[in-house]
């Protein structure tokens, strides 16, 4: 018998015969209490991510003004290159001297030579202070937003929601999802939180809208 | 055949894990193993500052969510959902992860999974692969398989990377380096670490920060990774691993090829049943509102992320643990080491004395159930015994498995099977047996306590004062024995009441 048919097998003995569980109870809050893009969703999103120590910063709706909040981030760190997902729009990176379209041809090794990468985001959940990046052209492929040091990511004040279920309704599980909460941190250390290990080590919020 | 206390008719375990492959116990029984951890005044600092952190930590972040106990209720019902349903479960997972362009192994045991992904490197050429920390893995002795074979694993989680350097094993299921304070640590990078900066100091960011420079080269280079998943969804074929450094991005997204190790008791229903664990996993784990990355892939996406990917599903004893209605509740865990932080006897001992790489409450009755109970003299029959069932651990587990009971059973179960094997009692069971006799005759019971007063000269400060014979060695080995006073509580109130009714 294949390792398969016997596992599944031994499976199906030590089940018995029950084949259906107990009923799931589903009196946890999905939804919150405020709207999507709300006043009160934001402030609380942009709480969460200072606490973890990311950088939030607020600018206006149109790409100009995103593009403007982005250059200012980056040069009052001295950056002056990036890379960026296929779908940011020029706008947003024309303050920067040099900035790249990710085409998927660079390699881990010179994605690490970039100091900064610049994404959208597809969703965030206010109470845990996450980011989604779903993989696709606004996001890029997960290799862009990890290997650079600085990540500069834009999010949209209308894809703020309140509430983790909230928050995964709105992602595509088929698709190569990446959940950011802060920039990279450990608690390995006597179990204390520091930020700065493998991932970003600095991460920068323009919040948009 | 084993069978348990709490088998419903008609089950049958599957067999038990091998002890000989992998890392599912230690050499010596729980209580001389303790003995030594608590004479290290180090470790206990080290443990008590650790799991003090992590406590004010986690009643942080839970207290301000209006609705835990709902999702603990959720979580704990998807997850005996997932038991009752297992088989279809996996066979659904398995086709979508086939139908997204992964591959799907099967292993019935430690030796048979650490024979699979060793192929697997082997297949692509490569002498090296990074890890990210995963309990599966170290279950297994994946690392010392791949080592035998010339293969070399890079572990990438610090407090891997900590355990590793200096030579040692993992303590805590989270945080394997839990016995490790920072000036350790610092003296472990300095001396193990090539090339660090001799100015390293002992400042966390400082230690971090030598981390980082010290792997990135091996994230740069690295062709195979090898993972676990913290859940595998059925209906999509999506894994998700969970992590905090961004060292399991670097494995996941970095390399050519992904080989993922799953219990299979992590396969969770629905994306939608993520909604649940995703709360209750982060905060009681690292007291955080959310860990700082999630990594979730279904299959292979073109030019996104390793293009050949493997998920080998595990038993190794996990059927076993299915037969029994209580051992099924041990295989919800969903590994956030909440019962450790909290547990009085982990506080005191640490991860190592328990043998298993699964520790505390939960290793106490998670190994057994994996393992089996000899009645012998296995080190793992003594960890139900590792406990002082005060139900701390019950009251922190965010899916609220019961293991209090769990650990009152499998002592029930070792005492029948050490009977069994035997043919005695052991001395708890002796003990028991006599005082039923003693309590079942109210005047048999006053003089039993009458000649207990006459006794008290041949105890002192707990212990007797000449060697009891056996039974009763045994009984007194790990347990005080209390002086009997001068007098019978009937006796005095005889003395002292005797007038009234
Ligand atoms: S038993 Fe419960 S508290 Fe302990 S590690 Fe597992 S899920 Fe967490």
């Amino acid at each position: 018998m294949s390792a398969r048919d016997e596992m599944l097998a031994r499976i199906r003995r030590a089940r018995g015969d029950a084949s259906e569980g107990p009923p799931v109870p589903g009196s946890y809050r999905v939804a919150g209490e405020h709207a999507p893009g709300s006043d009160a969703v934001v402030a609380q999103l942009v709480d969460r991510l200072e606490d973890y120590r990311a950088t939030v910063v607020r600018a206006g709706g149109d790409d100009v003004a995103i593009g403007a909040a982005v250059a200012a981030a980056l040069a009052g760190r001295g950056i002056h290159e990036v890379v960026h997902a296929p779908g940011v729009p020029d706008a947003w990176v024309r303050g920067v001297h040099v900035a790249r379209s990710d085409d998927g041809t660079a390699s881990a090794r010179d994605l690490d030579a970039v100091p900064a990468v610049v994404t959208g985001s597809v969703a965030a959940v206010s109470e845990t202070g996450t980011i989604a990046l779903d993989g696709g052209p606004l996001c890029g492929r997960r290799a862009l937003s990890l290997v650079p040091d600085t990540h500069v990511c834009v999010v949209r004040v209308q894809d703020v929601v309140q509430t983790v279920p909230e928050g995964l309704g709105r992602l595509d599980p088929t698709r190569p999802t990446t959940l950011i909460s802060g920039p990279s941190a450990t608690s390995d250390i006597e179990l204390s939180r520091v930020e700065g290990v493998h991932g970003p080590r600095t991460l920068v919020v323009v919040l948009a809208g | 055949m084993s069978t348990f206390l709490g088998m419903p008719q008609g089950r049958v375990p599957g067999p038990a894990a091998d002890t000989a492959v992998g890392q599912l116990t230690g050499d010596r029984p729980f209580p001389a193993a303790a003995r030594d951890a608590l004479g290290n005044t180090q470790l206990r600092r080290n443990l008590a500052h650790a799991t003090s952190t992590i406590r004010a930590k986690r009643a942080a972040v839970v207290g301000e969510v209006p609705d835990w106990e709902a999702l603990r209720e959720a979580g704990s019902a998807i997850k005996a959902d997932t038991m009752a349903r297992l088989p279809e479960l996996l066979e659904q997972l398995e086709a979508n992860v086939t139908a997204r362009g992964g591959t799907v192994h099967w292993a019935r045991d430690a030796a048979e999974a650490n024979r699979i992904v060793l192929d697997l490197v082997r297949a692509t050429g490569e002498n090296e692969v990074v890890k990210v920390k995963s309990m599966a893995t170290q279950e297994i002795g994946l690392n010392e398989a791949l080592e035998g074979a010339g293969i070399t694993a890079h572990e990438t989680d610090l407090a891997e990377l900590i355990v590793q350097l200096g030579h040692d094993k993992p303590s805590h299921i989270l945080v394997p380096a839990i016995h490790r304070g920072r000036s350790e640590i610092r003296e472990i990078f300095a001396r193990e670490m090539p090339g660090v900066d001799p100015g390293l100091t002992d400042e966390p960011a400082v230690l971090a920060a030598a981390a980082r420079t010290h792997l990135r080269e091996v994230f740069l280079r690295a062709k195979v990774a090898v993972s676990g998943a913290n859940f595998g969804v059925a209906e999509t074929g999506t894994l998700t691993v969970v992590e905090s450094e961004g060292n399991g991005r670097m494995c996941l997204t970095l390399p050519e090829t992904l080989i993922t190790v799953m219990g299979i008791e992590k396969v969770v229903p629905t994306w939608r049943d993520l909604e649940v664990f995703l709360q209750l996993l982060p905060r009681s784990s690292t007291g955080e509102r959310m860990n700082p990355y999630t990594s979730s892939w279904a299959g292979v996406t073109p030019g996104d992320g390793p293009q050949e990917f493997h998920l080998v599903l595990l038993d190794n004893g996990r059927t076993r643990a299915l037969a029994d209605d209580l051992g099924r509740t041990a295989l919800h865990c969903i590994r956030c080491s909440a019962c450790l932080n909290v547990c009085p006897v982990y506080e005191r001992t640490g991860g190592h004395a328990y043998g298993s790489v699964y520790p505390g409450p939960i290793g106490a009755v998670l190994t057994p159930f994996l393992t089996g109970i000899t009645g012998g003299s296995d080190p793992n029959d003594s960890l139900p015994y590792a406990s002082s069932l005060c139900g701390a651990c019950y009251d922190v587990c965010p899916v609220k498995i019961n293991i209090p009971d769990l650990l009152v059973e499998l002592r029930a179960e070792h005492t029948e099977a050490h009977a069994a094997r035997h043919r005695l009692p052991t001395s708890e069971a002796a003990a028991m047996k006599a005082a039923a006799w003693v309590m079942a005759d109210p005047k048999r019971f006053a003089r039993v306590g009458r000649a207990a007063t006459r006794g008290r000269h041949g105890i002192r400060q707990g212990k007797p004062v000449l060697p009891l014979p056996p039974p009763l060695s045994g009984w007194t080995a790990s347990r005080d024995v209390p002086s009997p006073p001068a007098e019978t509580f009937r006796d005095w109130w005889a003395r002292t009441r005797g007038d009234r009714p």
